[in-house]
């Protein structure tokens, strides 16, 4: 079987103060593909995204990780092979040190002690942080802070990424490095954001959300290049296609 | 205004402490969290008007910040930061006390003030051992020797968290007294009115981000268990310093070397 491969069918949900956060959501994204969702503030993003690893369960429909419908049961298996990047690395980014932080994942799935700091070492170095190691993370800037919780999040070795507006308050070459770095992961990947510069540089498929439905699903380059669809959906064209037409 | 901000930035200087490397460092948590707990103990057991018996304690935290290498200015000033509840917890007994316990030239001492700067003294000794035992093992490795101890893990992982949101609790509370204080004008004091929305507001918010906090353990494979990376293992030299300091508190508590060493001196002089 493959973990590889996420599924939606008929999403619903509705938040306990009566708030709807999706309508009907279905979408099926397979191995390797790396996925942009984008939409306007409030459209569903983030609520999908606590879909796919079980914090929020739908009041209608199923989320599929893999073969198999997410339940209570195998919560913990999927967890461990949805790894989820927050939006703000502040919640993630929870210990003393770097170093601990990006351990936690790894000790709690029972690891050894020197496979812990084998798997943190590596994990650290491919973000290329491996430096700050010993430094606590709150003293961290931003572009840091977020290539540690994408640490923690590798340590994990999951099947696949789940990410809230990973370019979000990052210079502009922080930014553009997180983007190569995400480039050279094999995972299959989802990607929650209003970069849509970043979409069409990282992701072939862009997925569009409008208040809680999927206006549209397809090849990223079609779909920000249809100026009437982005309007509808409360987005503008990414400013690189701006500038060659 | 940004006290509370640095005050909690502060706390978690002290985990950053402990993941230092002096031999301290790397004595099991158990036998830190004993020993800190046998100190205590003692110290608290003299009778209230003990006071220059209590003096020689503080060997105990003298020695151990000065082998491990924690900043002694950090720590005496964390001290001093929480003494305000000592102080009112003995403040009343001057008053209450009038008994005159000794003279010192014609200004009688009154019990009170005797058992008030007791009162005073004891603090500092029990906050100061608290707070390098935090300082040299980390707050996580307390929790691991509790739990290995056998205190039931619902109380330890409330005590964990306790100390993961305090720092969330603060700093939130920054954010939104400086924010308040941006738009606050025409005065420096904040009105009852604004203070108890403000109150409500960062109750919300917090339990907001606790719950993003603990999501992100989850998603991490939080279940409840305490794992640390530094293996625990009573070797002799954790049994040499459990004994060790635990001889010499018991030696001094039994033994008031304060009052035979003035004896002996006087014996000399005379």
């Amino acid at each position: 079987m493959s973990h590889h491969i996420v599924e939606a069918s008929d999403l619903h949900y509705t938040y306990p103060d009566g708030t709807v956060g999706l309508r009907g959501v279905t979408f099926r994204i397979s191995h390797g593909e790396s996925v942009a969702l984008v939409g306007e503030n409030g459209a569903g993003k983030s609520t999908l995204l606590l879909h796919l690893n079980g914090y929020l369960s739908p009041r209608q429909g199923t989320v599929k990780i893999g073969d198999y419908p997410l339940t209570k049961k195998n919560l913990d298996a999927v967890r461990r092979s949805v790894g989820m990047v927050f939006q703000n690395p502040d919640d993630q980014l929870f210990m003393p040190t770097v170093f601990d932080d990006v351990a936690f994942g790894p000790l709690n799935l029972g690891l050894a002690k020197d496979e812990v700091e084998r798997v943190v070492v590596r994990s650290l170095e491919t973000v290329g942080v491996a430096h700050l190691a010993k430094r606590p993370p709150y003293k961290l800037s931003q572009g840091e802070k977020r290539s540690v919780s994408i640490a923690t999040v590798l340590a994990m070795s999951p099947d696949i990424l789940v990410m809230d507006e990973p370019t979000s308050s990052l210079d502009p070459r922080s930014r553009r490095r997180l983007i190569e770095l995400l480039k050279t992961f094999r995972h299959t990947k989802i990607v929650a954001t209003h970069d849509l510069d970043m979409a069409l540089d990282l992701c072939e498929r862009t997925i569009v959300l409008h208040q809680g439905r999927i206006t549209a699903d397809g090849q990223t380059k079609k779909i920000l290049y249809d100026e009437e669809l982005l309007r509808a959906s409360s987005l503008e064209k990414p400013l690189s296609i701006q500038l060659k037409t | 205004m940004n006290n509370i901000g640095r005050n909690s930035f502060d706390i978690g200087y002290m985990d950053t402490l402990a993941s230092g490397d002096s031999p301290l460092h790397r004595l099991d948590p158990r036998a830190k969290l004993i020993t800190t707990f046998i100190f205590i103990v003692t110290v608290v057991s003299f009778d209230r008007y003990a006071l220059a018996v209590l003096t020689p304690f503080f060997i105990y935290p003298i020695v151990l910040i000065a082998l491990s290498g924690l900043p002694a200015g950090y720590l005496l000033k964390k001290v001093l930061i929480v003494s305000p509840f000592a102080i009112l917890v003995g403040i009343f007994n001057p008053l209450m006390d009038r008994g005159i316990l000794f003279h010192i030239g014609s200004i009688g001492i009154s019990g009170g003030w005797v058992s008030f700067i007791s009162i005073v003294l004891r603090f500092m000794l029990t906050v100061t051992a608290a707070l390098i035992l935090v300082s040299l093992t980390g707050f996580n490795a307390v929790c691991a020797a509790l739990i290995k101890f056998g205190v039931p893990k619902p109380f330890v992982v409330q005590l964990l968290f306790f100390y993961r949101y305090i720092f969330v609790l603060s700093d939130e509370a920054e954010r939104m007294v400086r924010a308040g204080s941006f738009r606050a004008f025409h005065s420096g004091a904040m009105g009852f009115k604004t203070f108890i929305s403000l109150l409500g507001n960062l109750l919300l918010r917090t339990l907001d981000r606790a719950e993003r906090i603990y999501y992100a353990m989850c998603c991490r494979g939080f279940d409840g268990n305490i794992r640390i990376i530094r293996s625990m293992r009573i070797t002799y030299q954790e049994i040499m310093f459990i004994f060790g300091w635990g001889a010499l508190f018991i030696f001094l508590r039994y033994f008031n070397v304060p009052l035979k060493l003035g004896t002996f001196i006087t014996g000399l002089l005379k």
